[in-house]
């Protein structure tokens, strides 16, 4: 079995989603549980860097562009979800997933 | 394949397992900030220097402070930032879920051919990035920054509304 660098690549980032998406399920702290989506979000960035780079037809940039944008949702998705984490336990007292189950205050 | 990389994401998936395996919700978060790092020493690796920067700046400067000021927020008491592990109920069906995914993944990746050119693509310099960004890619900046605009100014609202004295009335 021949495995080139895109392959190896593929699999780092294969193994960074797993790792959060296990964590995203099996936690039920939600910090801890948005850390899991962020760790899935890089992995696919990583993803789109490999194909940047050793990809059969480099476009110009193209590959660290989708990264750039990427970054900045997930930027916002970090705050948003921070924010109502924040706010669940001002009205709860509480994160665990299993408690939170009010929207309304 | 060189031995950097090979370090890299070792290094990167172990800080990262770790870091969703622990119960301090502390140095959970602390370890992520390595991972990130980590990743962001892929993309120099990779030669995406642009891409790394970013990474660093967002993720491990400002994403983590959020992190952290969440945790502290949240904690229950003021010398305690435990959390109760994940119970055996929760654990094994995303064991059982993330092998699957992570089988299914590999299978299809070492399973499919995929054609890489051995030369490195050319070095994209900031300016072209400016240029780009600027040229082609301009709605798509303008939607990021208004979207991004929306959604901190709306983080804000979330976070800073206290519980009303009376209900429907946010102060």
């Amino acid at each position: 079995m021949n495995l080139s660098p895109l392959h190896l690549c593929l699999l780092f980032s294969s193994a960074l989603f797993c790792v959060g998406l296990i964590g995203a399920l099996s936690r039920s702290n939600a910090i801890l549980v948005l850390l899991g989506v962020e760790l899935m979000l890089n992995a696919g960035n990583i993803n789109l860097i490999a194909f940047w780079r050793y990809g059969p037809a480099p476009a110009e940039g193209t590959g660290i562009l989708f990264v750039l944008f990427a970054i900045a949702i997930a930027a916002a998705e970090a705050a948003v979800g921070l924010a109502l984490v924040i706010a669940v336990h001002r009205h709860q007292r509480n994160i665990r997933l299993q408690e939170a189950n009010r929207l309304r205050g | 394949m060189s031995l950097a990389f090979l370090l890299i994401a070792f290094l990167t998936v172990a800080t990262a397992a770790v870091a969703m395996a622990l119960r301090n919700l502390i140095r959970s978060a602390l370890l992520l900030v390595a991972s990130w790092a980590g990743i962001a020493a892929f993309y120099l690796w990779a030669g995406a220097e642009f891409v790394a920067f970013a990474q660093v700046l967002v993720y491990v400067g400002a994403i983590s402070m959020v992190v952290l000021f969440a945790v502290l927020l949240t904690r229950p008491s003021r010398d305690e930032a435990e959390v109760t592990p994940a119970s055996a109920g929760r654990l094994l069906p995303a064991l059982i879920t993330g092998g699957a995914v992570l089988g299914v993944l590999v299978g299809a990746i070492v399973g499919s051919p995929l054609r890489t050119t051995a030369k490195p693509p050319p070095p994209v310099t900031v300016r072209e990035i400016g240029l780009q960004l600027m040229g082609p890619h301009a709605a798509a900046l303008v939607v990021v920054g208004a979207l991004l605009t929306v959604a901190l100014l709306g983080a804000v609202v979330i976070a800073a509304t206290s519980r009303p004295a009376d209900p429907g009335e946010p102060r």
